[in-house]
């Protein structure tokens, strides 16, 4: 005769008690299966916020990863060979680290804005906030010019390669960024209206936290002299 | 609110023109569907190319038909050159690796049944899911576009090792453009199955259905959760190497390129690069991609084990925990296939100890699918004799593995068919066979109709003793000393051995027509096969409680709640010998 390993365990209550009366009984609303017992409370309005946010947090790890594996090659790159010779980094960098930190903040003010129901408020705080993305992205360009104009390219030293890998990478993930700042610039007036919109600037706001701190992070890479 | 979410996001509703539906479709079944076709070309293309290359080891001056018409530089008269010989290893192991084992169990059959056996009706992303297939699909035209430019697809092999592959046509015939194109290839196959990856792991975490606990989950849900993880940390670290290895070759950096090297009588203008360096952040990746082939075969043994042995998968928490043991480790032991790169013996140790370490959770895994047999009213389906012969390989290759764990042993084995035998048996055939698993259960709920069994019962022995008689004399061949990547084997030493392979290509070709019967079995079935039930099977799990082929949204509009743990067969006191998980019987719980 056949055993069971596995007891089977008691049909579950009815729903009804189980849950709470949340959710529509649809399998998407993210109760995350529980089986038993006391369970998990969701406002209504945290089931699509936690499918977007798990999704911009993965985003983050995935990315996070690829940083990792750069560091990785620079760290062994500059400590296997002699070839290495550090790349003066421009200082404009530093005035757009800044530029780049008050974005960040102008980016939670929109979104405190939107939590004020301030649409008017929201809207102008991501407008500033492209601004800065877009001042900052004119400033790495403007400190390869002067990297160009000193002669160091790509190719001059490995110091300078990790160099334009590390900002042209930073950026291109920025310009991710800069494409949901405008998607929601130009949705404002829907967002602010509409709760269910709200995740997206959560989720781009956690994003562009990320960039600036990815880039702080890249700033210290490329200036520390080991 | 969760309307609204529903609407957003999941919602879309069921296209009816052609391009939407079949194409550009948002539905996670049309695109398990798509990923597993292009799994299919890419096998067969695959294996003609393994054809190729068999029989250019033992008849190498063989004319072949055809041959010079796909490169007449490469195959003169259809008489292969040693350097296309690589060129199509190298395709080979391309194809196979990235665009068969990475994708048809994972993106294929995860796509399709992920969603389901949780209880949703999509994935958390259909607009990602659909842009991952197609960036995947345009990298693999990009690959199969190397075929077709002058100078041939590349020679690096599938691993691609610097400064070959880094240097530039001055190393040899397709390391032009056509290392190029298999350099953006890649990248773009990274980031397909990173956007696939994140879309995986969001819908097991969130969408899973009432009732649905990860420690209710099906282990094939199990098996894909965890090769989603691998894949986001390992595809990130390999597109960072494809990124600084296209750097070397048209941005004139020095990653990977050390100084003062001689190609062809030419000093390149490099300097101080180091060639280890791509093979740290290869294997990083390489290492987890293994299991990223493997894992998901695991899972679907394991369901169709515990299926047509009519009893609960032997110890479900420790096999699930088994999977996660498996995806850890696996993160720590890429210096294994580096043992002969002149590391520090402490290192290889240290890489040796962890590699063995696996050893543990896959012997786990190993008893369990005994124990899950053992006393089981079995039932030889043809899927169940894929799954068993899963288990065979597995073991099989795996044992060798512990031989190749160890650097001493390594060193003599390494470059030698012994490691074209471990890894074929463990991760390339015994993946197929998970492959070939999956295909003959879930047949009649992907297309509504079911299988020859006859045909492929016939297709399961004519493969299962083929693809031994192919791999295991590679073993001895190995010991023998023989070495991999030659293309002809005139060499005193290798001379005795050729008997040896040509017997294995004759194995190769005969194994690989069995597969033509499969190839007609699928597509026959697709239009003539006997209309399937809903569970042809009698199975546990939430695919099979829905019709064959499930509705566009899968549930038909219901929302399934689930009572049962996923292995619930030969439950005493049941009022069948299986309870469906979204069953509400109640039964006591009783032992023997």
């Amino acid at each position: 005769m056949a055993t069971t390993l596995t007891p089977p365990k008691p049909a579950a209550p009815p729903i009804d008690a189980r849950f709470h009366g949340h959710g529509n009984g649809s399998g998407r609303n993210g109760f995350g299966g529980s089986d038993g017992g006391p369970h998990r409370q969701y406002s209504e309005g945290a089931v699509p916020e936690r499918v977007y946010l798990t999704g911009i947090w993965l985003t983050i790890a995935g990315i996070a990863m690829l940083f990792a594996a750069f560091t990785s090659a620079m760290v062994v790159r500059r400590g296997i060979s002699f070839d290495w010779v550090d790349t003066q980094l421009p200082h404009v960098l530093y005035f757009n680290t800044l530029v780049l930190f008050a974005s960040s903040l102008t980016v939670e003010r929109a979104r405190q804005s939107l939590a004020a129901a301030r649409g008017v408020q929201f809207a102008r705080w991501l407008y500033g906030t492209l601004v800065l993305a877009f001042g900052f992205l004119a400033g790495q360009l403007l400190a390869w010019q002067q990297l160009v104009a000193r002669g160091v390219y790509v190719s001059t030293n490995p110091s300078s390669s990790f160099f334009y890998l590390l900002t042209a990478a930073h950026g291109l993930h920025l310009l991710g960024g800069i494409a949901a700042l405008c998607y929601l610039a130009f949705h404002s007036k829907k967002i602010a209206r509409q709760l269910s919109k709200r995740v997206a600037v959560d989720a781009t706001v956690v994003y562009w936290h990320f960039m600036d701190g990815l880039w702080i992070y890249i700033l210290v890479l490329l200036a520390v002299r080991f | 609110m969760a309307e609204a979410y529903a609407e957003e996001v999941h919602q879309h509703e069921e296209p009816t023109g052609f391009i939407r539906k079949y194409i550009f479709s948002l539905d996670h079944k049309v695109i398990g569907k798509q990923y597993y076709f292009l799994a299919l070309f890419s096998v067969f293309v695959g294996m003609i190319l393994s054809w190729l290359i068999r029989i250019h080891l033992v008849w190498p001056n063989a004319h072949i038909w055809g041959l010079d018409k796909l490169s007449s530089v490469g195959a003169p008269g259809g008489a292969m050159t040693p350097e296309y010989y690589l060129s199509l290893l190298t395709l080979h192991g391309t194809l196979m690796v990235f665009f068969v084992l990475t994708t048809a169990p994972q993106s294929g059959f995860g796509n399709y049944f992920l969603p389901i056996q949780i209880g949703a009706e999509d994935m958390a992303f259909p607009r990602l899911n659909m842009l991952s297939f197609w960036v995947t699909f345009l990298g693999l035209a990009v690959l199969v576009s190397t075929f077709f430019v002058t100078d041939g697809p590349p020679i690096a092999g599938w691993t691609s090792y610097p400064p070959l592959s880094a240097v530039g046509s001055s190393s040899g015939p397709g390391e032009g453009l056509g290392q190029d194109l298999w350099v953006i290839s890649i990248a773009l196959f990274c980031i397909g199955s990173l956007l696939a990856a994140l879309n995986f792991i969001a819908t097991t975490l969130e969408l899973r259905a009432r009732g649905m606990s990860l420690m209710r989950m099906p282990l094939t849900c199990w098996s894909w959760f965890i090769t989603a993880i691998l894949g986001l940390l390992s595809f990130a670290v390999l597109f960072a190497a494809c990124v600084l290895l296209f750097l070397d070759r048209v941005g004139g950096t020095s990653f990977f390129i050390p100084g003062g090297l001689i190609v062809s009588g030419k000093v390149m203008n490099h300097s101080g690069g180091s060639p280890l360096l791509w093979q740290h952040l290869f294997w990083f990746f390489g290492h987890p991609e293994v299991y990223i082939a493997i894992l998901p075969g695991m899972g679907v043994t394991s369901h169709i084990l515990s299926c047509f042995s009519r009893k609960p998968i032997f110890g479900y928490k420790v096999m699930a925990y088994s999977i996660m043991a498996i995806g850890f480790l696996s993160f720590t032991v890429w210096g294994h296939h580096m043992f002969v790169s002149g590391m520090s013996p402490y290192t290889a140790f240290t890489f040796s100890i962890f590699t063995m370490a696996i050893g543990v959770p896959s012997a786990i895994k190993t008893f369990n699918w005994l124990g899950t047999l053992w006393g089981g009213r079995i039932r030889y389906t043809t899927p169940m004799l894929f799954a068993m012969g899963f288990v065979s390989l597995f073991v099989t290759g795996g044992l060798s593995g512990l031989f190749l764990a160890q650097p001493p042993l390594d060193v003599y084995l390494h470059a030698t068919y012994f490691v074209i035998g471990h890894f074929h048996l463990v991760m390339g055939v015994a993946a197929i066979f998970g492959i070939f698993a999956g295909t003959y259960f879930w047949f009649p709920k992907m297309f509504g109709r079911m299988m020859s069994e006859t045909l492929g019962k016939i297709h399961f022995w004519a493969t299962f003793i083929g693809v031994y008689c192919i791999f295991m004399p590679m073993h001895f061949l190995g010991i023998a000393g023989n070495p991999r990547r030659y293309s002809m084997f005139t060499d005193n030493f290798l001379v005795p051995l050729m008997p040896v392979h040509k017997f294995m290509t004759i194995a190769a070709l005969l194994t690989g027509a069995a597969q033509f019967i499969f190839l007609f079995n699928l597509f026959w079935s697709v239009f003539k096969g006997e209309k399937a039930p809903a569970n042809p099977w009698q199975a546990t799990s939430l695919e099979w409680s829905i019709p064959s082929p499930p509705p566009f949204d899968n549930f038909g509009g219901k929302h399934p709640v689930v009572y049962h743990d996923p292995y619930e067969y030969g439950v005493p006191g049941a009022s069948k010998d299986f309870i469906m998980q979204d069953s509400p019987e109640i039964v006591a719980a009783s032992g023997d």
